[in-house]
């Protein structure tokens, strides 16, 4: 009787705990202020926009080269405004942030832009349009050493070549 | 030549030796050897000279201050004060008093002259055992007089050399990455430096990005990757005459340049269409050859010092690891399995361990391990901090660290730090602005 009431005592703060846990972990994937999810940024601090309603730059997670969904719609709508002006040719910058050996860095800039002209040229946008610019950890936009500055920091920027 | 300057080395005595004074330089040093670095001695007429040329009022006191500060940076000597030196210079240098150094506690002397002669500089030195009231090692050599800071480097190699058995590495050079301006703009000058700081000298003006600057094995090259006309490729620099030319004709990135130990070939990253791999070319006939091919990212590249092997960073394992293979790129091999990430391996000069960066848990550890993975040993940890080079001797690492900055993005810096393979003497190098990626020369040689 003893034994099975310390069990269920012990199984209620079990899961106590990972309820707890649950709240913790849940906080901490949204971020300071809500503007990451996971550690991808997701906030608009920094960006620009290359034509109205077209945002110029997209936001990876930590040593991670993959678009989000949030990329893949940016893109998206880069893509369609490459279309329609087709005289207009872009250099994309990747870029890391400072957690990292400068070297490899340059190396992951150069993969996350790659990922992003990749994902350009299955919308119709021609490779020789493109070109691309690893920047490794050389030219952050936010000098903070923090996960918000660090998240806004790993990007691949589109610019206007001509 | 990087140093037109012949030094004339003679030895004046043969002397038998049976040291007494041993120092130990494979444990971290507590108990540092008490030396006396006396001022070399010099004559009146000498002395004018020498400050008609070089504004030095006493030569042979400013040379012992640069062999004096080079004997402490190693932690391994303490130097003592010399207000407590009763003997004179010129009498010290002829027959020491042992009992009267013996008193202040010392246990070495290095005495000395120097004399002005047909426009040139000649300076001899010698090195005592107070204890066994002994002569060790006697010098003299003659070099221009524009060459004194160096000629404190070599003695300081002589009598380092002489105590503890292992090669100096005080005549020597850094070349780095000087770095000033806001972390969101920073100018970037390719700059070189006596190991002690000393005769600072840019060698670009800042108007492009430069990074990772390396010496060739002669110290007369530098390779470094310049984004001179926003395209990012490896360059060769050389130091004398200021020349410089892209290596190779790459279609995109090139990167994380380094020679092999011949000097004949450099060894680097080319990135393209999100792939890097490790090429080199050959810096004779300019055939370029495929090292690496695999769709991970291949970079950071060094090669032993008998050029058989070549450790590099790969995340073939989904991250950052170190791998070492044959320098035909043959039987690959992961040799990191720590926990954590590791970047920029970097084999000893002496062959027995490769120096890396590590990180894990949010903090950078600059550590070594042997070439079979075995043996891993972290000798300083701290918030940022990568790419460690070895001292000539493969005693001493050069690396870069970089400060946190507070919430407002203030307070940010680059140093060049310096360790002990011991993990002891953690140093920061005096540089005339803030710095990054040191590279650190062989001996320059007499």
């Amino acid at each position: 009787m003893n034994l099975s009431k310390i069990l269920k005592n012990g199984f209620i703060i079990l899961i106590a705990s990972l309820v707890l846990t649950a709240c913790a972990t849940q906080k901490k994937a949204t971020g300071p202020s809500g503007q990451m999810q996971g550690d991808v940024y997701t906030g608009s601090d920094t960006i620009k926009e290359l034509a109205s309603g077209v945002p110029d730059r997209v936001f990876f997670a930590t040593n991670e080269t993959v678009l989000t969904t949030a990329s893949r719609e940016t893109l998206r709508k880069q893509a369609t405004w490459l279309r329609k002006n087709s005289d207009i040719n872009v250099v994309l910058e990747g870029h890391a942030d400072e957690r990292g050996t400068r070297e490899y860095n340059l190396a992951l800039g150069e993969r996350r832009a790659n990922s992003a002209k990749d994902y350009l040229m299955t919308y119709g946008i021609s490779s020789n349009r493109i070109s691309v610019l690893s920047y490794g950890k050389e030219k952050p936009v936010d000098s903070g050493s923090n996960p918000l500055g660090w998240s806004k920091n790993r990007r691949s920027v589109t610019v206007k070549a001509n | 030549m990087l140093f037109r300057y012949l030094f004339i080395l003679l030895i004046l005595l043969p002397v038998k030796t049976f040291a007494l004074i041993e120092v130990d330089i494979t444990r971290g040093n507590l108990n540092p050897l008490p030396i006396a670095v006396s001022p070399l001695s010099i004559d009146e007429e000498s002395k004018n000279n020498f400050e008609k040329i070089l504004k030095k009022t006493n030569l042979g006191s400013e040379i012992s201050i640069v062999v004096e500060n080079n004997l402490k940076q190693t932690g391994l000597f303490n130097p003592l004060n010399k207000d407590a030196f009763l003997q004179k210079p010129d009498i010290a240098n002829l027959k020491p008093r042992f009992e009267d150094w013996n008193l202040i506690k010392a246990q070495a002397l290095v005495t000395g002259k120097v004399t002005f002669i047909d426009e040139k500089l000649r300076v001899e030195f010698r090195l005592w055992d107070v204890l066994a009231g002994k002569e060790m090692m006697a010098l003299a050599f003659t070099t221009v007089p524009s060459n004194w800071r160096r000629v404190g480097h070599i003695i300081t190699d002589k009598v380092y050399e002489r105590l503890t058995g292992e090669k100096g590495y005080f005549d020597t050079r850094i070349i780095y990455v000087s770095e000033e301006g806001p972390k969101t703009n920073r100018v970037k000058k390719l700059a070189i430096m006596d190991q002690d700081g000393f005769n600072n000298k840019f060698l670009t003006l800042g108007n492009e990005l430069v990074l990772t600057p390396r010496f060739s094995p002669t110290n007369q090259m530098v390779t470094y990757l310049s984004y001179f006309r926003n395209l990012p490729r490896v360059y060769l620099l050389d130091i004398e005459t200021g020349m410089q030319e892209v290596v190779g004709d790459f279609p995109g990135m090139t990167f994380a340049p380094r020679f092999s130990p011949d000097g004949k070939k450099i060894i680097m990253s080319f990135a393209k269409d999100g792939n890097s791999d490790i090429y080199t070319m050959d810096l004779e006939n300019r055939i370029v050859e495929r090292i690496t091919n695999h769709p991970s990212i291949d970079t950071s590249p060094s090669y032993s010092p008998d050029g058989k092997y070549i450790t590099f960073n790969s995340d073939r394992s989904k991250y950052q690891q170190i791998y070492v293979m044959k320098s035909n790129g043959k039987d690959v091999k992961r040799i990191s399995f720590g926990n954590g990430l590791y970047g920029t391996p970097v084999w000893s000069p002496r062959g027995d361990l490769i120096a890396f960066t590590k990180l894990h848990k949010g903090k950078f550890y600059i550590g070594v391990m042997r070439p079979d993975g075995s043996g891993e040993r972290l000798l300083t940890e701290n918030f940022y901090q990568e790419a460690p080079s070895w001292s000539p001797n493969g005693r001493v690492l050069i690396f870069y660290r970089e400060t946190k900055t507070n919430s407002k993005g203030e307070g940010f810096s680059a140093k060049l730090w310096s360790i002990d393979l011991t993990g002891y003497n953690e140093r920061m190098v005096k540089t005339i602005t803030d710095a990054s990626d040191p590279s650190w020369s062989s001996l320059l040689g007499n």
